[in-house]
């Protein structure tokens, strides 16, 4: 095990790297880019920008300087609001949609997972149809048009909820229910298809052969071979939260990290949003990691080299 | 004690093309500590007949019709699941034929054994530990006890059947369903299996039932035959009788068509020649001009030190090691090992489908290795290989007339379509199939069919060796026979070359002149094929010989 | 046993499909969509783009069948109109992926070893990362420009497209008829495009009928955050964007132009599982 999160932090390490490397020259050499030499910058952003970056110093050093700001975790000033480091920012914006993440994605998994394993036992009955073709409309109906419906619906015309911001516990829950339904829509189907895949195999049926009950048979044999696409599927999962953040964000007005990397977009806030991407990145690689980790728990085989 | 009665048992199967019966009207019963073999080949209905017994087939879309089957008083036909579920494990036990997927591959295996124990609440879960520790010392599985936390893909082949006897004996039942248990396994574990599932089943008294394809086999541990044939039950008797005095000429067409001392030299009986079916064409009688090319006294392929080293994650690994084979034109030279001998990547490394390390091949007298081949296209035209599986030997999605005219195209060997499709024609009646069968794909055909196509196949470069790599081992022996009567007949009609690999001792002595043992890579014994069969050298040689059932080996000797 | 007319797999497959009613009427849906978008802009008597401030936010009347929106623009033309732009993005997107991404699989997988292990390597990083967050940053750094968009969501969806084509491949790698292909001297050219290619086509047309739905997605999301499609063009996403603003006052704006993107995923996923189930169907799906 321990052998697994040495290699694959040493694998991180590399990746972080070539992402740093490549937005760094990304920038320098966009047409447009902030450091094209024909955009009027105004004065206080210039000097600061060149105080950070080193821009009088040649190319190689200027690199340097930036991996060594990147260890110390020095993401540089704002670009469209100077007086404010991009780490403050991040620091201030991301707790929210950590808390927003973590809802949708409780609420994805308490109402995929069961949804599919009942579907794959009662397969081709009503208790298999009716949840499958409502996952397949939650898979359709994207959360843009979800979430300004349930806004119009609960909110507006029932008036249970409220349809913005994000001042207290009350305001979680129309968002995290938007995400969540989605992505509970795409696990439940991933349960369903895993269980039944599983089911086939034939070791369940040495199970039965040994007058195991149903109920013993889905939760000690079939459950970690159909549970495990979900959790192989949770790396991707993450990072469709991460960029689904954006829209719910943009939505229900919450002022979380989606919205601020949106909005430093618009305004080409070139830090920001480059700041943004390294630290999404990086978050993304140690979630990851932390898949592997249940997935090799799980599976026996993938403890041994991979 | 119970019996269990099978009582004109009718099990269909609904199918896009209709309803498919499987088991028509059977009947069949066990006594008490009885062991009853039911023998046949496949589409014969006998896993389907005992995968009936405990409820286990699924139902939509099998079907039952009248009929049932008694155990204790109840008909197991009609029971409901949860009457099923106590019987199951407890008083009627089942095994299954591959070990490997049929255990759970994310428990510990000390854990899947004691769990009949706690699923029918014979004793606590730490007691039942403790019982499914000792069980797997008696099937000698004992070196678990220093690892219980042991995972099914730590274990060989013939310890995880091991470990699936003792998981279906421990709770003593009254009867054994056994599914093909030692299909998977190579001969000498067979042997070893087999054995324990005699001594165990005899000390505890319990009833077998052994399905199986080979009849062989099933002598060895049977009390009665039952002989199975699409569906129906051709013949019941003891074991000794129905091989003595077999009536039904199905029976003794099984019997006659397996290569045993006493099969004659060129050509096995098949079924057609005892159910007197429409025989199926045998390539023409060797003419003389073929007969008459020149036999040079160069072997046509030899090797010598032939090393083939795969790397692996812990190290390197010898799969061929300094091996000398030579091979005289117009012979076979049969190549006999089990699993992880090296037999298969010595043939691949042959045709260089696999790089050989260190060593030479020699083709005709000339060294060869891979610059040869990819010079000129002369060497692959001389050798061509015939694979185990013909479900995935040929491209599905083209017809057999594609397939067989695309080497033709690629070395230019015949240069007008119509000379070409008359080529392919003739091929194809050679090998014992018609004209008609040139626009179909490969999914319509029988396995024996496409072996066949394959046998075509390799013919179309005019080839002077073949290798054929188990191209038998995937099949039921009826089809073996006529494949293997193909063969020989190509080899008389052709002058062709034979290296001819199987784990089956038998086949191998009936195609080749010499034999070459191998084990872990090396050959360990080379020498006609009499005299290895007979006056074996080697101790594992023998090892192999014994571990063939005897009425597979000779009649005569075992009844 | 054999039957006198000989039916390849794909026959057998497309009978399977045709079976499948689900999938059909997905089928003629796309198709009656599509038909829809490319000549309703023409069939109407609106422009898209015609401006028309006295009849702002008018509910749907026989002038305006769907209404029209908060510059009295024509709502139908505009719907229609953006479907082009969705579908036209779907498409061509799809289309890059698949090229790159299939390329890339077959390439992978074919060779194996080490070059397999790096190539995949590749994928894998660039999979953990939200695809979004890249597009945005192309869209920040070179500007928004309609053809950089589908080729920035085309080379993002390339890798779900590799990563089946390379499973795909290295399973029939191991199948002996492309061993016998070797043992029979074909050139590597050969055994690609003749042999492996076109066992593979089932899978890649099923995935290629399920990326769609996910580029037009993406698009959407883009558009809607503003950053996709600039008006006065307009995709669904944009014109959802548009609705979801102005709800309360004309609920048809998001109404429409929502029902009929969310049709089209729905009808593009079902087919997308018919065809699943038609190429394969030891499929376990019912």
């Amino acid at each position: 095990m321990t052998k697994l999160i040495f290699s694959r932090l040493l694998q991180a390490i590399p990746t972080l790297w070539v992402i740093a490397t490549v937005t760094f020259f990304m920038t320098r050499f966009a047409p447009g880019g902030p450091f094209d030499s024909e955009k009027a910058i105004p004065e206080e952003i210039k000097i600061k920008l060149e105080s950070h970056f080193g821009l009088d110093q040649p190319l190689f050093h200027q690199y340097l300087l930036y991996l060594k700001n990147l260890l110390q975790g020095d993401l540089g000033p704002s670009f469209k609001y100077p007086e404010w480091e991009v780490s403050e920012l991040i620091a201030t914006a991301f707790p929210v949609s950590l808390t927003l993440g973590a809802l949708s994605l409780m609420i994805a998994l308490l109402l995929g997972i069961p949804t599919g394993m009942l579907a794959a036992l009662k397969r081709n009955s009503w208790m298999d149809y009716l949840p499958m073709s409502l996952s397949m409309a939650g898979i359709c109906l994207p959360t843009f048009v979800l979430g300004p419906f349930l806004i119009y619906a609960l909110s507006t015309q029932l008036g249970l909820f409220p349809p913005l911001g994000w001042y207290g516990p009350t305001d979680w829950f129309l968002p995290s229910l938007t995400l969540g339904l989605f992505y509970a829509a795409y696990i439940a189907r991933l349960t369903r298809a895993g269980m039944l895949e599983t089911l086939q195999q034939e070791y369940i049926k040495t199970a039965k052969a040994k007058g195991a009950s149903s109920w013993r048979i889905l939760s000690k044999h079939a459950a970690q071979g159909g549970l495990l696409p979900v959790i192989t599927f949770l790396g991707p999962a993450f990072a469709g939260l991460i960029s689904g953040s954006f829209v719910i964000e943009s939505i229900f007005f919450i002022p979380g990290l989606g919205k601020f990397f949106v909005t430093a977009a618009f305004n080409r806030d070139y830090t920001m949003v480059l700041g943004t991407v390294l630290f999404y990145a990086t978050l993304i690689i140690f979630l990851n990691l932390l898949v592997d980790l249940v997935q090799a728990w799980i599976d026996p085989k993938s403890r041994q080299s991979k | 004690m119970a019996d269990l009665t099978i009582d004109n048992l009718h099990v269909g199967f609904a199918s896009r093309e209709g309803m498919v019966r499987a088991v028509d009207g059977i009947d069949l019963s066990i006594k008490p500590g009885q062991v009853v073999g039911l023998v046949g080949e496949s589409g014969s209905g006998k896993s389907v007949t005992c995968n009936s017994i405990l409820q286990l087939l699924p139902s939509p879309p099998a079907r039952f019709g009248p009929g049932r089957i008694d155990w204790s008083g109840k008909d197991l036909l009609s029971q409901k699941e949860r009457t099923m579920q106590q019987i199951r494990g407890k008083e009627i036990s089942m095994i299954f034929q591959d070990p490997m997927s049929s255990l759970n591959p994310y428990l510990p295996v000390v854990d899947q054994v004691a769990e009949p124990l706690i699923i029918h609440k014979i004793c606590s879960p730490d007691v039942a530990k403790e019982k499914a520790l000792e069980m797997l010392g008696k099937v000698g599985v004992a070196h678990v006890q220093k690892f219980p936390r042991s995972y099914p893909h730590e274990f060989s082949g013939g310890m995880r059947q091991r470990a699936m006897i003792a998981m279906a004996l421990i709770t003593q039942p009254n009867l054994l369903l056994a599914d093909e248990p030692t299909t998977a396994l190579d001969v000498t574990v067979q042997a070893k299996v087999l054995a324990i599932i005699k001594e165990l089943c005899i000390d505890l008294q319990v009833g077998v039932l052994f399905v199986s394809h080979d009849l062989g086999l099933v002598a060895e541990l049977a009390d009665r035959v039952v002989v199975m044939y699409r569906g129906k039950v051709v013949e019941e008797n003891e074991t000794k009788s129905i091989f003595r005095n077999p009536q039904h000429p199905y029976v003794k067409a099984l019997i006659a068509c397996r290569p045993t001392l006493e099969s004659p030299k060129d050509y096995l009986p098949t079924v057609e020649d005892f159910m007197g079916e429409k025989q199926t064409p045998l390539p023409p009688l060797p003419s003389e001009s073929i007969q008459a090319r020149p036999v040079s006294s160069t072997p046509l392929i030899q090797t010598r030190q032939l090393v083939v080293e795969f790397q692996t994650d812990d190290a390197p690994l010898l799969a061929v090691d300094h091996v000398d084979i030579s091979i005289e034109q117009g012979t076979t030279l049969g190549l006999v090992g089990e699993s992880g001998s090296g037999k298969t990547t010595l043939g691949r490394t042959l045709l260089n489908l696999v790089k050989k390390s260190q060593g030479e091949v020699l083709f005709k007298g000339k060294a060869i290795d891979s610059a040869s081949f990819a010079k000129t296209n002369a060497l692959r035209k001389s050798m061509q290989i015939i694979f185990q599986d013909p479900y995935a030997s040929l491209n599905p999605r083209l017809t057999i007339e594609q397939t067989l005219i695309e080497p033709m195209v690629v070395h230019k060997i015949v240069d007008s379509k119509k000379d070409r499709l008359e080529k392919v024609v003739s091929l194809l009646q050679e090998v014992g199939l018609g004209e008609e069968h040139l626009h179909r794909y490969p999914h319509e055909f029988s396995g024996g069919q496409r072996q066949r196509i394959c046998v075509a196949r390799a013919l179309t470069t005019e080839p002077e060796l073949i290798i054929c790599d188990e191209c038998v081992s995937a099949m039921d022996v009826s089809v073996q026979a006529q494949v293997l009567n193909l063969l020989k007949s190509l080899q008389a009609s052709r002058g062709l070359t034979y290296l001819f690999i199987s784990h089956d001792l038998s086949v191998v002595k009936f195609m080749s002149e010499h034999i070459a043992v191998m084990q872990n890579g090396r050959v360990i014994e080379n020498g006609s094929a009499d005299q290895i069969y007979n006056h074996p050298k080697m101790e594992y040689t023998s090892k192999l010989i014994e571990a063939i059932p005897k009425a597979n080996r000779s009649l005569h000797l075992s009844f | 046993m054999s039957t006198h007319r000989s039916s390849s797999l794909s026959k057998d497959a497309w009978s399977r499909l045709v079976a499948n009613k689900m999938a059909i009427a997905s089928l003629i849906m796309l198709f009656f969509i599509s038909m829809l978008c490319l000549f309703g802009p023409l069939l109407s008597s609106h422009s898209f783009d015609q401006q028309n401030l006295d009849k702002v936010f008018q509910a749907p009347s026989i002038d305006h069948p769907l209404g029209t929106d908060s510059l009295g623009r024509d709502l139908f033309a505009r719907t229609t109109y953006g479907g082009r732009i969705s579908l036209m993005v779907g498409l061509l997107a799809t289309l890059v992926s698949l090229i790159i991404g299939v390329t890339y699989g077959m390439a992978s997988g074919y060779a194996g070893g080490k070059i397999d292990a790096w190539m995949m390597r590749f994928v894998d990083v660039l999979y953990s990362l939200p695809f979004i967050i890249f597009v945005i940053l192309l869209m920040v750094l070179f500007g928004r420009n309609f053809l950089l968009l589908f080729l920035a969501i085309g080379a993002v969806e390339w890798l779900t497209m590799a990563r089946i084509t390379r499973a795909q491949t290295i399973t029939l790698k191991k199948a002996e008829f492309i061993e016998a292909a070797r043992a029979l001297g074909f050139s590597h050219w050969r055994i690609l495009f003749h042999h492996l290619l076109p066992n593979l086509i089932g899978p890649i047309i099923i995935y290629a009928t399920l990326t769609v739905p996910a580029v037009m997605l993406l698009e959407a999301a883009l558009s809607f955050l503003g950053l996709g499609v600039q008006a006065p063009m307009s995709s669904w996403g944009s014109l959802i964007q548009e609705g979801a603003e102005k709800m309360d006052a004309a609920p048809w704006l998001l109404l429409f132009p929502g029902f009929l993107f969310c049709l089209t995923l729905f009808a593009l996923n079902f087919l997308g599982d018919g065809l699943r189930d038609a190429l394969d169907p030891k499929h376990t799906k019912g």
